[in-house]
């Protein structure tokens, strides 16, 4: 499945990172842990967390996530827009909580 | 580096990603390098008033020697134990202070040492060798 | 959902609460931050978590959480234990990844919480 493929089925926003929505998802990782993330999620994971401040974007482009998904209806912070923007990272929002997402994501057959 | 603040943290170690990139280091001991230096960059920037982090590549290895100048830690071996944090609750709320900073580079490094002084700082000095489990695969 | 069937979904140990598994769960929620699980807005729920401290088992009572599931085969420190204990809180502890087990209730049909847009909106009509 990719980026965009996801976005779709999951009714997801895409706030940033639009050329890259190609990307296929090896997986995904649900925390909002930062050192969690950087100590399991693996390159091409789609990251749902509810943080929405600038250091996220560092931990996607680390990692080489093909996408952050922020939940909750959460707004990322215009910092972490701008930041995401420079270094060419995806963000996506959802209205549904972190759970809903994982979990259709899960039913979906990415694990 | 300086410490205090959480909003140009993890720049240093994007630097540390791409220079990495540059070298030809096969890409699953490169990103060992690169959470390791990206934690250690996080403690400076959580604990410490200022610190410095040198990457240095030898052949197919690394070392990374992080340094910062700040309280240090009174109880090195408590602050090993993954969960241990003495992190704020400003930074717990953004996600940090998990208590893994230490830990990740542990696993991420091949060798690992850790030296501090109260009132005055700490140093971390790691080693990546080629792991069997590392794949060949360079960098794209 | 009984919370006998979310230990057999998540395939978790019970460290506290084995006689309380009869307890129905009305919903489920993940979260690594405790000002955001307070929020979850629906009672009884089995709160999913990375996090290990005391300070969590004290949130999620204040949240009427039913139940805590930490994740990751991580082990919740001592004081969290005894809290639990103490606050006749289920804690439970499951190998499984937070994605992982979100995904193995949520298509077993459990619902997640009340999302912050809907929040929002009830509070205006209370």
């Amino acid at each position: 499945m990719t980026v965009a493929e996801a976005a779709g089925a999951l009714g997801l926003e895409v706030l940033t990172g639009q050329p890259n929505l190609g990307k296929t998802i090896t997986g995904a990782c649900v925390s909002d842990l930062l050192s969690y993330v950087m100590g399991s999620a693996k390159a091409g994971n789609l990251w749902i967390t509810i943080q929405v401040h600038p250091n996220v974007v560092g931990v996607g482009e680390l990692l080489d996530l093909a996408a952050i998904v922020v939940a909750d209806g959460q707004d990322p912070e215009t910092a972490t827009l701008e930041n995401a923007r420079q270094h060419g990272v995806t963000i996506m929002k959802s209205r549904d909580t972190a759970f809903v997402v994982a979990g259709r994501l899960y039913a979906l057959g990415v694990t | 580096m300086l410490g205090g603040g959480f909003f140009l943290a993890g720049r240093a170690s994007g630097e540390v990603k791409r220079r990495l990139g540059e070298t030809g280091l096969a890409r699953e001991l490169a990103r060992r390098v690169v959470i390791a230096t990206y934690e250690a960059e996080m403690n400076i920037c959580i604990h410490a008033i200022s610190g410095d982090v040198c990457v240095s590549v030898e052949g197919k290895g690394a070392t990374v020697v992080a340094t910062d100048r700040g309280p240090g830690i009174a109880d090195v071996e408590q602050a090993l134990v993954p969960g241990f944090s003495t992190a704020s609750e400003k930074a717990r709320e953004l996600g940090f202070g998990a208590g893994m900073g230490l830990t990740n580079m542990q696993r991420c490094a091949d060798s690992f040492k850790i030296e501090s002084e109260v009132g005055c700082g700490t140093t971390v000095q790691m080693e990546f060798r080629p792991r069997p489990t590392d794949s060949e695969e360079k960098p794209g | 959902m009984r919370l006998a069937e979310v230990v057999e979904a998540l395939e978790a140990e019970v460290l506290v609460g084995r006689e309380l598994l009869e307890r129905q769960a009305p919903a489920a929620g993940a979260s690594d931050v405790v000002s955001d699980l307070l929020f979850f807005g629906r009672p009884g729920m089995v709160l999913l978590t990375g996090l290990t401290r005391a300070s969590m088992i004290r949130a999620a009572e204040l949240a009427d959480v039913a139940a805590v599931v930490i994740v990751r085969g991580k082990r919740p420190e001592d004081e969290a234990v005894e809290l639990a204990r103490e606050l006749g809180m289920p804690l439970l502890v499951s190998p499984h990844s937070l994605y992982d087990c979100c995904g193995r209730l949520y298509v077993r049909g459990l619902p997640g919480p009340i999302p912050a847009c809907r929040r929002a909106e009830s509070e205006e009509d209370s």
